[in-house]
Parts: C-alpha cells; sequence; structure tokens
C-alpha cells in the first residue's frame, strides 16, 4: 500500500450497536472500535465465528449500519449518509450474499436481476450489451443463452454467478461478499472463489470476504483479519496470519480445523460470550488458553490480561496480535513469513 | 461384527412423470464400534440412503435390496417392529437442531420423549424419577449442564441444540447413529466440540455410527472408514485417512481438493472445483455418470458404466473408475465385465 492512493474502503475507529443507547452508548456493541482498509485490487478476508460482529461489520462498511462512532471511507472520503450519498456509494460499493437462491427474486429473468441496477443508476449505453458483458464476465457464456432463465431452473453455482453478475454490472471498486460459498457444494465453491481472483486479476477489483473459513482466506485472500467479539485480533498478510498464528485466539481456530493434523487441538469450551456483556480487560481471557495452561502468568501479564485495556490494531500494520504475550514487541509478531513478503 | 449391512440399496422416489432413481445400487456395511462416513455433493442421494435405512422417506418411494440392521430385514419388518427399533436400536442425529426440536417444549421433556414411549409395562426404569435422572445423565455426557434441562430450545445456543439433539439420540442407548450433518450450521469450534464428543461417544459406548457431511476433511478427522457418493452410488470407498491424502476416483480427488490444507502452497491463491454441475437423477448421462465433468475420461467412459473394483496393491480400497487397475493414459481396452461390485 503506497501513501498516496487511500484504500478504496476503509473503517476508521468504527463502533457500530444495537439496542438501547445510554450516554451515546449502544447497550450492545457488535463492533467495538476497528480498523479495517481495503486496498485497490487487494483481497481482504474477515475472519471469525458467528456472533463475532464480522457481518455487522460489513455491513456498516456498505452503509447500511450507521455507526454510532467512527468513520467509513470510500476512496479517503467520508460516507455521506444522504440518500443520494448512499446511491452514489452503493454503486462503487457491491454487496454479494451467502445465499444466492434468497437474493434472487423468483419470479425475474436473469437478465431483469442484472439489469435492475443499472436501470436504478441510470447507466448509460446498451442495457443489452452491458447485461450480457456482466454474465460473461462472472462465467456465464454464451450470456444470451441465460437472459431468459429463471433461478429455479439454474444451479446453486450458476445463481451465485447471476448475482456476482449484478453486482460487476455496475463496475464496482469494490465488491463486499458475506459467505460468498458457505451455501455452496464443494466442487462449486472451488470455481466460485476462482472467479473472484480472476474479476481482481482482469478488473483491479478490490474483495472484502466475510468468512468463517479460514481455508477460504488461503485460496484467495491477500491479508487477513481474525475478529472476536467487535474487535480485529490479528491481523496480516495471509501468509502471516495462518503459517504463525500469534493470537490464542487464532491458534485455537487453526488447530481445530479437520487438516491441521500436524497440531494438537485446542478445542476452546463455551461459545462467543454475547457483545451487550463484553468482559473487562482483554475480552478473550475467559477463554482463553494461555491463561489456563498458565503461560499469561509466566510471562507476568496475567493481571492486564483481566482489567487493562488492549490497543487497538491498526488497518495497514505489519503481522500484529492484540495480545498482551506479544506486548514487548508493541503487539508486532516477527515471524520467518513476514520478511518473506511485503 | 456387522451392525448395518446394505445389499444393493437402490432408492426411487415418485414424481410427476416417472421414478427419480435416488440411490441406485449401494453395498455398504457398518460395524459397532466403527464410524463410516458418506461423502458426496447435495443431490448425490447421501440423505435418502439415511432416511431409507430407517425407513423414513414417503409412503409412495420405491425402496428394493436389502437393509439388514443386526442381521435383522428392516425392509420387511411390520409398524410395531419398526417402531421399536427407531431410536432404540438406531437413531439419527438430523441436522437443522432448530427445526427439529419443538419450540413450545422443555428440552428435558422432549429427550425423556422417546424413553417414555419405549418404556415397556412395569419397566423400573421408567418411573418419572428414574427417566429425570436419565435426561440430566444424558446432558451431562454430551456437555449441556443438567441446570439447563428445563429450557427451552430458543435459550440455547446453537451448539447447545445440537448436543441436545444428539442427548435424544442416545436416549434409548442405540447400537446404531446415523449422523445426518450434525454440524453444518455450526461454527468451526463449536463443530469441533460436537465432533469430539461423538468421536469419544464411539469410543466409549461401543456405537457404530454413520456420518454423512458434504465435507470431506471432517469425515477424514472423525470416520474410520468412508464412501464418496456420486449420482446415487458409492465411487470410491476406503480408509478414511487414505482418501483424504490420496483418493482414486477423479470425484474423489476433485473433493478432496475443494477443501485446501492452509500451509499447502499448492493452493494459495489456487482454489480448486470441479467444472459443471451434477447430473439430474431423471436424465444420467450414458455409461459413467460422472464422465461429462471428469477431467481423466476418455472414449470408454460414455459406454462403459463401471462399477466399483478393487483398487490394486490395497486391501480395503475400492474404486468405480475405467482407470483403475489400469495406467491412466492408456485408453486399453477394459472389460466391461468385470466391473461388477465385490
Amino acid at each position: 500500500m503506497t501513501e498516496t492512493t487511500p484504500p478504496v474502503l476503509e473503517a476508521r475507529g468504527l463502533h457500530v450497536g444495537f439496542g438501547r443507547v445510554r450516554a451515546g452508548i449502544p447497550a450492545i456493541k457488535a463492533v467495538d472500535n476497528v480498523e479495517l482498509a481495503v486496498g485497490r485490487g487487494e483481497i481482504l478476508a474477515l475472519a471469525g465465528e458467528s456472533g463475532c460482529g464480522k457481518t455487522t461489520l460489513a455491513r456498516a462498511m456498505l452503509g447500511l449500519q450507521k455507526p454510532f462512532r467512527g468513520q467509513v471511507l470510500h476512496n479517503g472520503v467520508p460516507l455521506n449518509y444522504s440518500s443520494r450519498g448512499l446511491k452514489a456509494f452503493r454503486r462503487k460499493v457491491q454487496l454479494v450474499l451467502q445465499d444466492p437462491t434468497g437474493a434472487l427474486n423468483p419470479r425475474r429473468t436473469v437478465y431483469e436481476a442484472v439489469a435492475e441496477g443499472l436501470r436504478i443508476h441510470r447507466i448509460p449505453g446498451n442495457e443489452k450489451d452491458l447485461v450480457a458483458g456482466a454474465l460473461s464476465l462472472a462465467g456465464l457464456r454464451p450470456a444470451e443463452r441465460f437472459f431468459n432463465r429463471f433461478p429455479h431452473e439454474l444451479s446453486g453455482g450458476q445463481r451465485q454467478r447471476v448475482v456476482i453478475a449484478g453486482a460487476l454490472a455496475l463496475k464496482p471498486d469494490v465488491i463486499v461478499a458475506d459467505e460468498p460459498v458457505s451455501s455452496l457444494d464443494a466442487s462449486v465453491r472451488g470455481e466460485i472463489l476462482a472467479l473472484l481472483l480472476s474479476l481482481r486479476d482482469q478488473l483491479g477489483l478490490a474483495v472484502l470476504v466475510v468468512t468463517h473459513d479460514l481455508g477460504l482466506a488461503w485460496n484467495i485472500a491477500d491479508r487477513l483479519a481474525v475478529m472476536y467479539l467487535g474487535r480485529i485480533i490479528e491481523t496480516g498478510t495471509t501468509e502471516e496470519v495462518l503459517a504463525a498464528p500469534s493470537h490464542p485466539y487464532t491458534k485455537a481456530l487453526l488447530s481445530v480445523l479437520p487438516e491441521s493434523n500436524h497440531m494438537q487441538p485446542i478445542i476452546l469450551q463455551g461459545e462467543p460470550p454475547d457483545p451487550s456483556n463484553i468482559p473487562s480487560g482483554c475480552r478473550f481471557n475467559p477463554r482463553c488458553p494461555a491463561i489456563v495452561d498458565g503461560s499469561a502468568e509466566r510471562a507476568g501479564v496475567v493481571g492486564d490480561c483481566l482489567t487493562g485495556a488492549l490497543p487497538v490494531l491498526p488497518a495497514y500494520s505489519p503481522h500484529m496480535a492484540a495480545c498482551l504475550l506479544h506486548r514487548d514487541t508493541g503487539m508486532v509478531i516477527h515471524s520467518g513469513a513476514a520478511e518473506a513478503t511485503v | 461384527m456387522t451392525l448395518l449391512e446394505m445389499k444393493d440399496l437402490t432408492v426411487e422416489y415418485k414424481v410427476a412423470g416417472g421414478g427419480l432413481p435416488a440411490v441406485r445400487g449401494v453395498n455398504l456395511n457398518v460395524d459397532s464400534g466403527e464410524t463410516v462416513g458418506i461423502a458426496g455433493e447435495s443431490g448425490c442421494g447421501k440423505s435418502t440412503m439415511a432416511g431409507a435405512i430407517l425407513r423414513l422417506l414417503p409412503a409412495t418411494t420405491k425402496v428394493t435390496g436389502e437393509i439388514l440392521l443386526d442381521g435383522e430385514d428392516v425392509l420387511g419388518m411390520g409398524w410395531a417392529r419398526l417402531r421399536a427399533v427407531r431410536w432404540s436400536e438406531a437413531s439419527i442425529v438430523f441436522q437443522g437442531a432448530m427445526s427439529c426440536l419443538n419450540p413450545v417444549r422443555r428440552i428435558d421433556d422432549q429427550i425423556a420423549e422417546p424413553i417414555l414411549v419405549h418404556a415397556k409395562k412395569g419397566d423400573a426404569t421408567a418411573t418419572s424419577k428414574a427417566i429425570a435422572r436419565r435426561v440430566r445423565d444424558l446432558l451431562e455426557q454430551v456437555g449441556v449442564p443438567a441446570w439447563r434441562a428445563r429450557s427451552y430450545p430458543h435459550e440455547l445456543s446453537g451448539g447447545q441444540r445440537q448436543r441436545v439433539m444428539i442427548a435424544m439420540a442416545l436416549a434409548c442407548s442405540p447400537r446404531l447413529i446415523i449422523a445426518d450433518e450434525p454440524t453444518t450450521a455450526l461454527d468451526v469450534m463449536v463443530q469441533a466440540q460436537v465432533m469430539n464428543l461423538m468421536k469419544g461417544l464411539v469410543k466409549e459406548t461401543g456405537v457404530g455410527m454413520m456420518l454423512i457431511s458434504h465435507d470431506l476433511s471432517v469425515i477424514s478427522d472423525v470416520c474410520d472408514r468412508v464412501a464418496v457418493m456420486y449420482a446415487g452410488r458409492v465411487v470410491e470407498n476406503g480408509p478414511a485417512r487414505t482418501m483424504f491424502t490420496d483418493a482414486v476416483h477423479p470425484y474423489a480427488k476433485a473433493l478432496t481438493g475443494a477443501f485446501p490444507v492452509i500451509g499447502d502452497p499448492s493452493s494459495r491463491m489456487a482454489p480448486r472445483g470441479l467444472p459443471g454441475d451434477p447430473p439430474d437423477p431423471r436424465e444420467l448421462p450414458t455409461g459413467c455418470p460422472f464422465h461429462v465433468r471428469c477431467p481423466m475420461a476418455i472414449d470408454e467412459c460414455t459406454t462403459n458404466d463401471v462399477r466399483l473394483r478393487p483398487v490394486p496393491g490395497s486391501s480395503d480400497r475400492a474404486a468405480a473408475c475405467v482407470h483403475v487397475g489400469h495406467e491412466p493414459a492408456l485408453a486399453g481396452p477394459a472389460s466391461g465385465g468385470l466391473g461388477e461390485d465385490r
């Protein structure tokens, strides 16, 4: 990332909450001070368990949810929440959802589904050519054969391609994809991920992909941010984070993947606590294996784990983990992988 | 010993305009204390097969072949015997714990129901006190705190609900548990918890388990043996470990490739999928049903519908592919007559 071009999509000190607001602070802090940036032509994966706030963060970055503090910036310009501002913003920042069957109107043809955005945004040009172009970019070729098909006549993978074509028709800078393949079959999954990769290579399209699947991040993402209970707790290039996970939570997540047989599985007990009741100190401390096995105590940080405040990880940084075990290095992780990349 | 034996099982759904063959000749065994995985994409017939074992399919469905549960023919059972067998000899854990639990009844009552139904008259274990104790024991066994017994399903998390489903399946101490995508809707960490629980149950109680999943990586982690299904047939079976690392059938290979091993440089930025879609069971291609999507297809595949044959050099593996037993590059004449099961 060079200093001159601002990121395509950026969250600065973003706080998003729900529920009753007291003294300006909502009862449920779903996103609690997040810094995140997607550079031009970059694929960033945002990973975490359900309930960690990753979808809320994605919605806020799409302007669907107004933050109560902090900003969303598009190409360095703060998002304008007026209806005209949002409309212009949404043309450039498109959404692809998990379930393509739910995202498509069952009574509209493929052509109408893709043309809808073009009509709303009054895109000049021959509509038919634009729709055909978007469909073939999404891998539905020859596009004309799909014009008059209805969603129920398509397979799951083809439906997801139609949804992606609808997003591409508007020539966006960035696509926010929320679990884009988790409702698809294993063999189709790879095809859709390959499509996202090729779109980045062909069009320089940036993608923010929200997922619980670290294998997906390994497949396509340049950088990875791991989220826990409203915060980014580890960030870096995908190689750095997955080859040398440093936060105890990331380590545990990786260790339970079925194919990580070189690691002893660290199965965390219980489920993530709810965001209306965030633990003080490090928010991971009730489940943290480093506290249970005494390594936090040996490092002399356990007191701060329970009470101290954790710094917020910056959006663009070297490999960092928000864990007091790495306090000496300012949370920066110096791993072999770090030098190999960048 | 053999707990479940399926011999040349076929299942045909009745639909408008004729029959829809969902399972087309499956031979499979499950032994006590063994976990057998069934992998495949949606529509491959894996859930239909599970439903057929306990005769849970619509009455119009045509099931032929043999299903022997502990040597007893399930397809020939009278209704009374069948009702006795369900839950107490074999039980099913379904995937949607949300929709399988009654939302307006407390979980202890729901777990107690099969015990009450299956209690014999004058049975000392069927007093309300004994049942309450049994329910609490079951909950503890699956890792739900006993004080949760009086909860309603909505008060539990997704993982806890799935555990309740498992507790129900265990309630009458069956000898066979069929788990149909038991963790599909769950997070990785909760999935690891539930899978760990099921592994423990098989080890401690010696039940036989059939685990159905689209995720071959989960199966290879939990199961002893695995059968990969395509278009209603088993196309490869063998020990789970070798299947994941060294599949023989091109479809099984593609399925294993769809789940990347994190850290494996060959899958970094290279998601692997399989072009095309699973075939429509009403219009199966001639010859090998996979040849349309198969990267290794030769002319012979369009005519020769190869059945399972032993993989050379191993005693416990079989695959249904022309190339098995031949050099892949050679399109030599394979004898179609030898392609029979077993």
